[in-house]
C-alpha cells in the first residue's frame, strides 16, 4: 500500500515535469505552428546550466536561478538566429530543422560539459522523507517538484488568462493571422513565446536534475512522452496539457511498476515472462491509441483557427 | 409523377454560436435551373457544403433521387450523382489541367487499386478529360500546370471537373467569380447549354446571369429561406428587395 | 525525345552514382578495403528504407516520423527467428514482410485519421513504442541487442555469408524498389495517393475514398521498410533497439529530403550524401554534429527541394 501512494505521487511528479515541458510545446506548436523538435535539447540544457551554476556558487537554489535565466537567454537566442527562418514553412521543414538543432545541441554539450554526464547535489534538508500522511514517508525534494510545478501552473493560468500578454497568447492560438493584422509586434510575441517555453523545458531539466539525470541526449526520451501528451491533451491547450500529464504520468509510472506483477499473476506462462515489462510500457501509447478512435483532436482542443 | 431529383428538409447548421443554416427547406425538381443569391454571409456556400457532405448538419435531412443522403460522405454522394466547385478554387495545382479532369474521370471509373500501368497512358480516362476539357473552351490548355493557368482558366477547370463526373446535380459556388466579360459570357454560354440536361444548384451575385437563365431563385439571409420562386415574383418581393436587392441598386444606383 | 535531352545534371549524378556502386565491390576487391563495401551495402539497405519512406512522405504527403520502426520490425523478425531456431530465410522475409505490413496497418488505420502536426506525433510515438517494447524483450537482448550468428538460408540460392553476393542482392533488391515504386506512382494508384497529397478537399468532393489509399500506401511503405530491416540485420549480424529510436527515424527523413522529395532517385542520393557527409566529418572532427546539425538546419531553410533542388529549377 505504501508502495503504490509512493509510486502514485512519483506518477504525479512526473506528470509535473511533463506538463512544464507540453506547456511549452503546446504553445510554441499553438501559436507559431511550429513542430520544435529542440525543445529536448533545452530540457537538457536547464539540466547542464544548474548542474555547472550551483558547482560554481556552491547553492542549488542560486544555480537554479541563473540556470533558469540562462535557459531562457539561450532560447531567445536561439528563436532568433535559428528558428525565425522557419516560421511559415511545412512541417516537414521543422523537423528537418530542428532535428539537425537537436543533434548539434547534443555534440555542443559534448564538447563543452564533455561525455560523462554530470552531478547535482541537494542542499540535505531536501533528501529528507518527509511524513504526509502518518506511516507515510516521500522524499522532501520531489514534494518540492510537485508544488513548484504547481506554482508554475498557477503563474502560466495567470499570465494566459489575466494579462495582455496572454491575451495575445490566446487570441493567437486560435487565429494567427487576425493577430498580426491587429498591428501587434508579432517577431517580439514569438521570441517571448518561444523564451517562455524555453524556460518551461529548462525548468523541467533543472528540478529533475537531482533525482534523475544530466546527460547527453536526455531530452530526447522525455520529449516523446511530452508528444504524447499533447496529443492526448489537444494541441494548444495549456489546460489539456495540464490534465494530460498528470494521466500520462500516473499511467506511465504505476503501469511500470505494477503490470508487470499483475501479468504475470494472470497469465502463467513463460511468455508472459518475457512480455510483461515490454506490454507494461506501452500502456501510454495504447491510451493515446484509445484516445484517438474517440476523440481524434485531443481532450481540450484550442478553439480551431 | 416523378419527386424531385433533391429534398432539402429543415436543414440546420450551427458554427459556434452563430447560425449558418436555419431550417432550410426546399424542393428541386429533376432538370431545374435553380439559383440561390443572398447578401455575403447569407450561408450560400455553407448551403453547399451541406448538400456535397463536406459539412454535417445539426438537423435536418437531405434526399436524393428518392434516398436519405444526409449522413453519406462527400466521396459517396459524388459517386450518387452530385458535382460541386469551389468558391475558392480548389485544383491540384502542380498537376495539369488534363490531369486534373482525368482524376475527375478516374473516380468514377472502378476502383484504383491498379499498381502497373501508366494512368496517364490510359486513353479510357485521358479521352473523357480532354472532351470535357474542350466543352468549357480550355482544350488547347489541357498540358499547363494548374498554376500557370490565368484565374478565369482556373475556374473554368473546376467546372470541367464537376462534369466529367456526370453528374445529375451541379451544385456551384460562384463560378464567375472574378471573371472578365469575356469569360463570363462563355461561362453563361455553356450554363446555357448544359440547362435541362443537368439539375443545375447556381450560386450567383450577378443578377443578369441569374434572372436571364434561371427557373427558379431562391433567396437567402443570414441563413434563412425569405423567398423562393419564379424570377418575376422574386423581383416583384418586398422583402427580398429590401434584404438584398436594394442594396445592390444602392451600390449600383 | 532524344537522349541527350535528358542528360541534365541531375541524371548525370544518378548514373554516375549507379555505375559507381556497381563497381564497388570490384574496388574493395582489388584494394583489399573492405571498410567501403560495408559502408556501402548500409547505405544501399539505407537508401530502400529512404525508397519507401518517400512513397508515403514525398509522393502521399504522409510524414511518417516512425519509418524506423519497420527496420526494426524487419530486423527483429529474422533475429527472433533465428533465436528460435528458424533459420531459413524463405520462412523468415515472408514473415518480415507480414508483421511490417500488420503494424503498419493497425498504425495507419489509427493515424490516418489524424492531420498535419498530429500525424507527426503519433507515428512517433507509435514507433517510440516498438522501442520501448523491444527493450523489455529480455529473451532477445533487451536494451544490449542480439546477436544473430547464421544469416538468412537461402539453401540452394544464394549463400548471404558473401559478402559481395550480399551486396549485389541489396542493390539488385534497391534497383527493384526504386522500379516498382516509380511504376506505382504513376499508375492510378499512384495518382490517388499523390491527388491526395495535393489536395485531398479536391479528392474527396470528385468521388474518391482516400482514407483507404493512403492505408494501403501506408501498409505498403511499412512492408517494403521492413524487408529492408530484414536486410539490415543479416548485414549487421545484429539486431538492437537502437534500430528503432526515434532519432533514426529522423535520419530517414533527412535521408528523403535531402535527395528530394517525390523523385524516383531522390532517396539513393539523400541517403548516399548523408551517410557519405557523415562517415567524412566523423573523420575530420571529433564532433560531427557541430556541422551535420547546422547544415540540415540550412538546408530546411535554403533547400525547399533537397539537394535535387539545385538541379530543378522549376519556375513558380
Amino acid at each position: 500500500m505504501l508502495y503504490f501512494i509512493e509510486q502514485l505521487l512519483n506518477g504525479v511528479q512526473l506528470g509535473m515535469l511533463l506538463f512544464l515541458l507540453a506547456a511549452g510545446l503546446t504553445l510554441i506548436f499553438g501559436i507559431m505552428d511550429l513542430v520544435n523538435l529542440a525543445h529536448g535539447s533545452l530540457y537538457m540544457l536547464g539540466a547542464y546550466f544548474a548542474a555547472t551554476f550551483a558547482a560554481f556558487t556552491g547553492s542549488f537554489v542560486l544555480g537554479a536561478v541563473l540556470a533558469l535565466a540562462a535557459t531562457f537567454v539561450s532560447g531567445v537566442a536561439l528563436e532568433v538566429i535559428a528558428i525565425r527562418p522557419l516560421y511559415g514553412r511545412s512541417h516537414l521543414d521543422h523537423v528537418l530543422g530542428t532535428f539537425g538543432l537537436l543533434l548539434f545541441f547534443n555534440e555542443l554539450v559534448r564538447l563543452v560539459w564533455g561525455p560523462a554526464g554530470m552531478t547535482l547535489s541537494l542542499p540535505s534538508e531536501m533528501l529528507t522523507a518527509i511524513q504526509i500522511i502518518p506511516g507515510v514517508y516521500y522524499p522532501a525534494y520531489r514534494l518540492v517538484i510537485i508544488a513548484a510545478t504547481l506554482a508554475v501552473a498557477a503563474l502560466l493560468y495567470i499570465l494566459v488568462m489575466r494579462t495582455r500578454l496572454g491575451m495575445l497568447i490566446r487570441a493567437g492560438a486560435s487565429n494567427r493571422e487576425m493577430v498580426g493584422a491587429l498591428g501587434v509586434n508579432i517577431k517580439l510575441l514569438y521570441t517571448l513565446v518561444f523564451g517562455l517555453g524555453a524556460a518551461l523545458a529548462g525548468f523541467a531539466g533543472l528540478m529533475q536534475a537531482p533525482i534523475l539525470t544530466v546527460q547527453i541526449g536526455m531530452g530526447e526520451n522525455i520529449l516523446i512522452l511530452a508528444f504524447v501528451v499533447i496529443i492526448i491533451g489537444g494541441i494548444g491547450s495549456i489546460r489539456g496539457a495540464f490534465v494530460a500529464a498528470i494521466i500520462v504520468g500516473l499511467i506511465d509510472t504505476v503501469g511500470r511498476a505494477f503490470l508487470p506483477d499483475l501479468l504475470r499473476a494472470v497469465l502463467n506462462t513463460n511468455t508472459a515472462l518475457t512480455l510483461a515489462p515490454a506490454l507494461s510500457s506501452m500502456s501510454i501509447y495504447m491510451l493515446m491509441a484509445g484516445i484517438l478512435v474517440f476523440r481524434p483532436e485531443g481532450l481540450f482542443p484550442a478553439a480551431s483557427k | 409523377m416523378t419527386e424531385p431529383l433533391l429534398q432539402i428538409e429543415g436543414l440546420t447548421k450551427r458554427f459556434g454560436g452563430v447560425i449558418a443554416s436555419d431550417t432550410i427547406t426546399l424542393d428541386i425538381p429533376r432538370g431545374e435551373f435553380h439559383a440561390i443569391i443572398g447578401p455575403n454571409g447569407a450561408g450560400k456556400t455553407t448551403l453547399i457544403g451541406l448538400l456535397a457532405g463536406e459539412i454535417a448538419a445539426q438537423n435536418g435531412t437531405i434526399r436524393f433521387d428518392g434516398g436519405d443522403i444526409t449522413a453519406l460522405s462527400a466521396d459517396r454522394r459524388s459517386h450518387l450523382g452530385l458535382a460541386r466547385s469551389f468558391q475558392i478554387t480548389s485544383l491540384f495545382r502542380d498537376f495539369t489541367a488534363l490531369d486534373n479532369v482525368a482524376l475527375a474521370v478516374q473516380a468514377h471509373c472502378g476502383h484504383s487499386f491498379r499498381f502497373w500501368n501508366d494512368a496517364r497512358r490510359d486513353d479510357s480516362l485521358r479521352a473523357p478529360a480532354q472532351a470535357a476539357l474542350e466543352r468549357v473552351g480550355l482544350g488547347a490548355r489541357a498540358a499547363m500546370r494548374v498554376d500557370r493557368l490565368s484565374h478565369g482558366e482556373q475556374r473554368q477547370l473546376e467546372i470541367a471537373m464537376a462534369l466529367a463526373t456526370k453528374p445529375r446535380l451541379l451544385l456551384l459556388d460562384e463560378p464567375m467569380a472574378g471573371m472578365g466579360p469575356d469569360e463570363s459570357a462563355r461561362m453563361v454560354a455553356m450554363l446555357r447549354e448544359l440547362k435541362g440536361s443537368v439539375t443545375i444548384l447556381l450560386i450567383e451575385h450577378d443578377m443578369e446571369t441569374v434572372f436571364a437563365l434561371a427557373d427558379r431563385i431562391t433567396v437567402l439571409v443570414y441563413g434563412r429561406i425569405i423567398a423562393s420562386g419564379e424570377p418575376a415574383k422574386i423581383r416583384a418581393d418586398a422583402a427580398v428587395r429590401e434584404a438584398y436587392l436594394g442594396e445592390q441598386e444602392a451600390t449600383h444606383g | 525525345m532524344s537522349v541527350l535531352s535528358k542528360l541534365n545534371p541531375r541524371n548525370a549524378i544518378t548514373i554516375g552514382l549507379l555505375v559507381i556502386l556497381a563497381l564497388i565491390p570490384l574496388y574493395a576487391a582489388l584494394t583489399g578495403n573492405t571498410f567501403v563495401m560495408t559502408l556501402f551495402t548500409r547505405v544501399l539497405i539505407l537508401a530502400m528504407a529512404a525508397v519507401s519512406l518517400n512513397l508515403i512522405m514525398g509522393y502521399g504527403g504522409m510524414v511518417s516520423f516512425g519509418h524506423a520502426a519497420y527496420l526494426g520490425l524487419g530486423g527483429y523478425a529474422v533475429g527472433i527467428l533465428a533465436k528460435e531456431g528458424i533459420g531459413s530465410g524463405f520462412i523468415q522475409w515472408p514473415v518480415t514482410i507480414a508483421v511490417s505490413a500488420l503494424f503498419a496497418l493497425i498504425v495507419g488505420a489509427l493515424s490516418l485519421r489524424t492531420r498535419g502536426v498530429y500525424f507527426i506525433m503519433i507515428t512517433l510515438a507509435f514507433a517510440q513504442m516498438v522501442y520501448y517494447v523491444a527493450i523489455g524483450l529480455d529473451r532477445y537482448g533487451g536494451d544490449d541487442g542480439l546477436t544473430i550468428h547464421q544469416r538468412s538460408q537461402f539453401d540452394g540460392l544464394v549463400d548471404l555469408n558473401n559478402k559481395t553476393l550480399f551486396y549485389y542482392l541489396c542493390f539488385a533488391l534497391l534497383l527493384a524498389s526504386i522500379y516498382l515504386v516509380s511504376r506505382m506512382v504513376n499508375s492510378r494508384f499512384g495518382l490517388a495517393i499523390q491527388g491526395a497529397r495535393s489536395n485531398e478537399r479536391r479528392m474527396r468532393a470528385i468521388g474518391f475514398p482516400v482514407f483507404r489509399y493512403k492505408l494501403v500506401c501506408f501498409v505498403i511503405a511499412g512492408a517494403l521498410c521492413g524487408l529492408a530491416g530484414a536486410l539490415l540485420a543479416n548485414h549487421t549480424n545484429f539486431i538492437s533497439p537502437a534500430m528503432m529510436f526515434w532519432t533514426r527515424s529522423g535520419d530517414l527523413m533527412v535521408m528523403v529530403v535531402l535527395g528530394g522529395l517525390a523523385t524516383p532517385f531522390g532517396p539513393l542520393i539523400g541517403t548516399v550524401t548523408y551517410l557519405l557527409l557523415e562517415e567524412a566529418l566523423s573523420r575530420v572532427t571529433e564532433y560531427p554534429g557541430l556541422f551535420l546539425g547546422p547544415t540540415l538546419l540550412l538546408v530546411a531553410i535554403f533547400l525547399h527541394g533537397g539537394i535535387a533542388g539545385l538541379f530543378e529549377r522549376r519556375a513558380p
